[in-house]
């Protein structure tokens, strides 16, 4: 129909209506695959999932499923181990993302200049991020442990301890095991996307700025600065949330303990669902945490399309 | 200044030391316990090296377990999810990167939730979904949900590399004839081997690493992927840490070697050649 509809006009013109359905179509084409897969296999659990929220679904459970309405929201609001896993999520994606910027960022300034031996001293630095994050949980509770690994015999013989032990089992210092972990796993990622923004700027801008006159510092902070900054604030910003979201080291190295002083909301909804197999109310605190994500999400929707406008 | 250029090289060459040691002493250690003698282990303390090395721990893993499968599983799910995703990354990165079109703010709102919300979350609505579809515990339910799950943060990964892209040469490209997906193919891939290389690296650790949702979907050795089966083995034979480090040993070697491998095109020539325009 739609070529007898334009089988009378001249050539040219034809052309240019095929032309602009064809340009208006192709950025649909080129995203489709990847937004049928998201749909399908994110959107939709995820939508299944928040109905589990105000259901009793026990995963093993056959004649579970009934509605429950908000009985799981009541036990939450008084769940004193949910606002404990709350604010150790704050402490845990705070220190973890923190140092590892700051970490990340010092290495990639030291890998932007040449040096003799620069590209293997690279591949090394940047190993820890190949490692798979259950095997570093893994590793690192080895080493914290006295009975095979020597950094409690180190902290002993150093006098900041009064006997070699775990301090992952010692409730005021357990949490800084999974973030010590944690940093050494992620410092690879900022340096990374922060040595690859480094690069991008023009060899030639600190050249000029250097017959200028300009000094290291005032290089650093009026053109290494400005240029960095977008992919600071998104690396951050992504980062901060994925961080927050994120049991496994948690999971492998203290299960939450000892007494609760590691449980992040994440690893707490990881426990409600494989431990208690309670998946209604994992849902429900599942729920929650998307809700303050959500806000911090529409936050950087908002930043990136002003430095996109800015740019 | 000369003084000083010297001391600051000096404290430049001692700071990457310094990272270098830190980055690599929990491998070291790893490596330095699995190939201890159970008699030595607790009799030597902290030493930097064994007084005499054996391979019995590795004998034991490769000879009396279900590793070599695991290892073969795991090869499988990520070097597939890694193309896989690479390919439609770069898709809908070049169109993030090149167009303006309507829906593209969702577009990308969406891709963005997907990176906020807990995975976890879904863990019990995907094996209900994929469960009558017979995609649970097959290597080909794992490609697929761990594809969905990189592709948002792959798509942004590419996109920012086509960004470094200048678009003067697809127009060029386009002036003399070429549609925009012939200049996509021909003149902007090959400028973005190195991105298209650090997001193959990127998607297969993430692939090579998971764990959860492996754990959920999988049951039995014979689709076990390495996470599965070293927690598994971990929690079975919890005492031997020879055996568990041995074991660790070996779900280090492909994604170290993948990594060695494609490290060199992670950071450099992303900027050199058609970026500088």
């Amino acid at each position: 129909m739609v070529f007898d509809a334009t089988a009378g006009l001249p050539e040219s013109r034809r052309q240019s209506l095929v032309d602009r359905i064809t340009r208006h179509a192709e950025p649909y084409l080129y995203t489709a695959p990847a937004l049928i897969l998201i749909v399908t296999i994110m959107l939709a659990p995820l939508v299944l999932g928040l109905s589990y929220a105000f259901r009793d679904v026990h995963l093993l459970n056959p004649f579970s499923g009934g509605y429950v309405g908000l009985d799981h929201f009541r036990t939450l609001y008084d769940d004193d181990n949910f606002y404990r896993a709350l604010r150790n999520t704050l402490w845990w994606t705070g220190a973890s993302v923190l140092l590892q910027f700051v970490f990340g960022l010092i290495l990639a300034l030291l890998l932007d200049r040449p040096f003799a031996g620069r590209a293997i001293a690279q591949a090394l630095v940047f190993l820890p991020w190949a490692v798979p994050t259950f095997l570093t949980g893994l590793n690192w509770a080895w080493l914290f442990n006295p009975v095979i690994g020597p950094l409690p015999h180190w902290l002993y013989a150093l006098g900041l301890m009064s006997e070699p032990a775990n301090i992952l089992s010692n409730p005021q210092l357990a949490m800084w095991g999974p973030i010590i972990a944690n940093v050494w796993w992620g410092i690879p990622f900022f340096a990374i996307t922060l040595l690859a923004a480094l690069q991008a700027i023009p060899r030639d801008l600190y050249e000029a700025a250097a017959i200028d006159g300009a000094g290291a510092v005032r290089r650093f902070t009026s053109i290494t600065l400005p240029f960095l900054a977008p992919t600071i604030a998104i690396t951050v910003l992504l980062r901060t949330v994925w961080i927050s979201n994120f049991a496994d080291l948690i999971i492998v190295m203290t299960s939450g303990g000892p007494a609760d002083r590691t449980q992040i909301v994440a690893s707490y909804i990881f426990t409600q669902a494989f431990r208690a197999l309670d998946f209604g109310y994992a849902s429900a605190i599942a729920l929650v945490l998307l809700v303050l994500l959500l806000a911090y999400s529409m936050l950087i929707v908002m930043l990136r399309q002003v430095l996109m406008d800015r740019a | 200044m000369n003084r000083y250029s010297i001391f600051g090289t000096a404290l430049h060459r001692l700071a990457i030391l310094c990272y270098v040691v830190f980055a690599l002493f929990p491998l070291f250690w790893l490596l330095k316990v699995s190939v201890t003698p159970n008699d030595l282990l607790y009799s030597e303390g902290v030493r930097m090296w064994p007084s005499r090395m054996s391979f019995e721990h590795f004998r034991f893993v490769l000879a009396h377990s279900a590793f070599p499968v695991f290892f073969r599983n795991s090869m499988i799910v990520a070097g597939a999810t890694a193309v896989i995703v690479t390919l439609l990354a770069s898709l809908s990165g070049y169109a993030l990167s090149r167009f303006t079109f309507r829906g593209k703010y969702w577009l990308v709102a969406l891709m963005l939730l997907t990176q906020m919300f807990p995975l976890v979350m879904l863990v019990a609505p995907i094996f209900k979904m994929l469960s009558p579809l017979g995609l649970t515990n097959s290597l080909t339910g794992l490609v697929v949900v761990y594809t969905a799950f990189n592709i948002p943060f792959a798509t942004f990964l590419m996109q920012s590399f086509f960004d470094g892209i200048p678009k003067e040469l697809e127009e060029a490209a386009k002036i003399d004839g070429a549609t925009q997906f012939m200049a996509f193919r021909q003149i902007v891939l090959p400028l973005t081997l190195p991105g298209i290389a650090a997001t193959l690296g990127f998607v297969f650790t993430a692939a090579w690493s998971e764990l959860l949702f492996a754990l959920m979907l999988i049951s039995g050795n014979s689709a076990a992927t390495f996470p599965v089966g070293l927690l598994t083995f971990v929690s079975k034979f919890s005492v031997d840490f020879g055996q568990m480090m041995a074991a660790g040993v070996l779900a280090l070697i492909p994604a170290c070697l993948f990594f060695l491998f494609i490290q060199r095109y992670l950071v450099q020539g992303l900027t050199a050649g058609a970026v500088k325009g």
